[in-house]
């Protein structure tokens, strides 16, 4: 059945749902309205209302209560309608939702879920199209999750309310129209590892999320254009991350290109170059590059595009790293 | 509000003020039910809180404990607004409910580790149901909601008790947790002691509205205010709240007026800040004697009863002496395991360097 990959989000918070009394979905308009991106659609007229419910409109009040939830034996998924919007929560999830298993010596972990969708290429008005990554990232304490796939939005949320720890659940918003056919439940590789989306020998492209589509795109149009066989990496988780099987391709092809459409400078990049750098240095025939987008507040949407990387940028990459 | 038809006049126009403050009802008087048993409980209670406050302040100063947020003069406050929760009851405190939390029955020196540095949260907060002591202020409240409202969607009979100050109401959190409580008719009870200050901010600085209490009003819950050094008074009200909230009824808003007699921590200066003679007028007020005093006047606690509670009161500051004094710092490796619930091969990375480090260290030693 061909799934998009909202609808593949939505399966999965069904299943679980069905499957697990103790998952509640809650935040702003998830109730009858569903979601702003339908994510959460039919879940409260099938749930109930002590299930799936509409809160006000209170960023930090939303993570905060998902504290206690989690605290008294729920696993609450709770939804901050934009990423940009997410950053009243910043409190709570650093200083609270990160925190609680280590402050408390393991005795309390605390098993949610923050769904964010983010990043741009919807033509969005300002502060809705943030990639606010690498400050979760950066967060001991999380884990951090970015579907690239249909299959993959499926089959990582279910694990990620599955989870015993609070994970960040990006959602490459721009790909919630992604089509895929799918088999439901979607099986995949658990959080915290990596897969090889797409095989090659030329070089090394590392996506996550929105990403992931663009250097699909990129590998392709390399092959039928330059003869470039180009591996394709999906981190699909970011915290904790799969160095190994990153290193593992690096070393193969000798060359690699890290892609996200979050800023470039202490971007979730440069710890991938970093650790290549210390781990794979004697393999690699090139330095390390990065195709990000520029280091500036995102754009207004009539020139989003000319801040998203596309295959376009990241071929120019790989032409540059050719030439070492 | 009424909505006309829409424009009436090109000249005229009704709309509807509020009034300057929301309004304090005058004080009214409540029948509260408690034994004499109970009542000596309380002021065994109020009484072993200060002799801990007293050797946790003693204790900072010869430097067992690195810093320390002193109770003294709000014992009223804080023990009789858990001394109105059942055992299935949570606790939602800040550092400044030490003595509440004491009170509560958590072990006096598992609660002073956040101040002697040996673990942030020293206790299991399921063994008493209470959450950690949170500095980040107002924070802890949405815990309180989120657990309340989950223990309603689990049909469970129970009430989350969340304590905040003054200072602490102009954070958002404290607005977003009683607006959320109230929409979600959360079994919860808000504590707000208002001790005055905020670190030196004074009151008057916070707000300008009269009362904490009157906030209730905005969000549409129950508010009350009571004299903070009044225990009964505090038990009463909180009583009152707690029961309303298990009944289903939602959340309260209950305001204890009382002082910090002590500086903000053992690293504050009053002198900066507040007249000598605004703390001697709070001084003479001072809750645990006065409760005692009418106490004894009624002839419920006689002079052996204070006798024997001064006596458990030196045995519980011996024992902090005892375990507080070089209490051992535990292994740093243990820093790695509770990060997340399977340490992630980059923690287990990390852990291996520091053992090399620390059993380099050995060696040398």
């Amino acid at each position: 059945m061909e799934f998009t990959m909202a609808g593949a989000l939505n399966a999965a918070l069904r299943d679980s749902m069905r499957e697990d009394d103790s998952v509640v979905v809650y935040g702003e308009d998830v109730g009858k309205l569903g979601g702003v991106f339908r994510v959460t659609d039919g879940l409260q007229a099938e749930m109930g209302i002590d299930r799936c419910f509409d809160t006000p409109v209170a960023e930090s009040g939303i993570a905060g209560t998902a504290i206690g939830m989690a605290m008294y034996g729920l696993r609450p998924v709770v939804e901050m309608q934009f990423d940009g919007f997410s950053y009243p929560a910043l409190n709570q999830v650093i200083s609270h939702v990160a925190k609680y298993r280590s402050r408390t010596r393991g005795r309390v972990g605390l098993p949610l879920v923050i769904r964010i969708p983010y990043g741009g290429g919807i033509g969005a008005v300002e502060h809705h199209s943030e990639s606010p990554e690498a400050y979760y990232a950066h967060t001991a304490g999380l884990t951090v999750v970015s579907p690239g796939t249909p299959a993959d939005a499926y089959a990582l949320l279910r694990a990620s309310i599955a989870y015993e720890d609070p994970v960040i659940f990006l959602e490459p918003k721009r790909r919630y129209w992604l089509k895929e056919d799918l088999e439901l439940p979607v099986t995949a590789p658990p959080i915290g590892e990596a897969v090889v989306r797409r095989e090659g020998t030329t070089a090394t492209l590392i996506a996550y999320g929105p990403m992931v589509t663009t250097a699909m795109e990129a590998a392709s149009r390399a092959a039928a254009e330059s003869g470039w066989e180009l591996e394709v990496v999906d981190v699909r988780t970011l915290s904790p991350l799969d160095m190994d099987t990153i290193v593992a391709s690096a070393t193969k092809t000798g060359r690699a290109i890290v892609v996200h459409e979050a800023a470039r400078f202490a971007g979730f990049g440069a710890e991938i170059a970093a650790e290549l750098n210390e781990r794979a240095f004697g393999y690699l025939a090139a330095p390390v590059l990065r195709v990000t987008g520029w280091d500036i507040p995102y754009p207004s949407a009539k020139i989003e595009r000319h801040f998203l990387p596309d295959a376009d940028r990241v071929l120019d990459a790989v032409a540059r790293l050719l030439e070492y | 509000m009424n909505v006309s038809a829409g424009v009436a006049s090109l000249t005229k126009a009704a709309w509807q003020d509020v009034a300057a403050e929301g309004s304090l009802g005058a004080p009214a008087t409540h029948d509260v039910d408690l034994s004499h048993d109970q009542l000596r409980s309380l002021y065994r209670l109020m009484a072993l809180s200060r002799r801990v406050d007293r050797q946790a302040i003693n204790l900072t100063r010869q430097g067992a404990l690195g810093v320390f947020a002193s109770s003294h003069g709000q014992e009223a406050a804080q023990v009789g607004s858990v001394f109105a929760l059942e055992p299935d009851d949570w606790l939602f405190p800040t550092y400044r409910e030490t003595v509440g939390t004491f009170a509560r029955g958590v072990d006096v020196v598992e609660l002073l580790a956040l101040f002697s540095g040996s673990w942030h949260c020293g206790f299991d907060p399921y063994q008493y149901r209470v959450a950690p002591l949170t500095t980040p202020l107002a924070t802890q409240a949405l815990h309180a909601v989120g657990l309340a409202m989950a223990a309603r969607i689990k049909h469970d009979p129970i009430v989350a008790l969340t304590f905040f100050g003054d200072g602490a109401a102009s954070e958002g959190d404290a607005h977003e947790a009683m607006n959320i409580a109230a929409v979600s008719g959360a079994p919860v009870v808000f504590v707000v002691q208002n001790n005055g200050y905020a670190i030196s901010v004074p009151y008057r600085l916070q707000t300008k509205a009269s009362s904490i209490a009157l906030r209730a009003a905005g969000v549409g819950m129950p508010g009350i205010r009571v004299d903070g050094n009044d225990v009964i008074a505090v038990y009463g009200a909180v009583r009152a709240a707690v029961d309303r909230a298990r009944r289903g009824d939602g959340p309260t808003l209950v305001e204890a007026v009382t002082y910090r007699l002590e500086a903000h921590t053992t690293a504050d200066d009053t002198t900066r800040y507040r007249s000598d003679d605004e703390a001697a007028s709070w001084r003479a007020r001072d809750p645990v004697d006065t409760f005692l005093r009418v106490l004894r006047e009624r002839g419920v606690v006689d002079d052996a009863y204070v006798a024997e509670v001064e006596a458990e009161g030196e045995a519980v500051a011996a024992r902090m002496r005892d375990f507080l004094f070089d209490a051992p710092a535990g292994d740093p490796r243990e820093m790695f395991d509770h990060v997340y619930a399977t340490p992630t091969p980059q923690l287990q990375a990390q852990r291996g360097i520091l053992n090399q480090e620390l059993s380099a260290a050995e060696e040398s030693a």
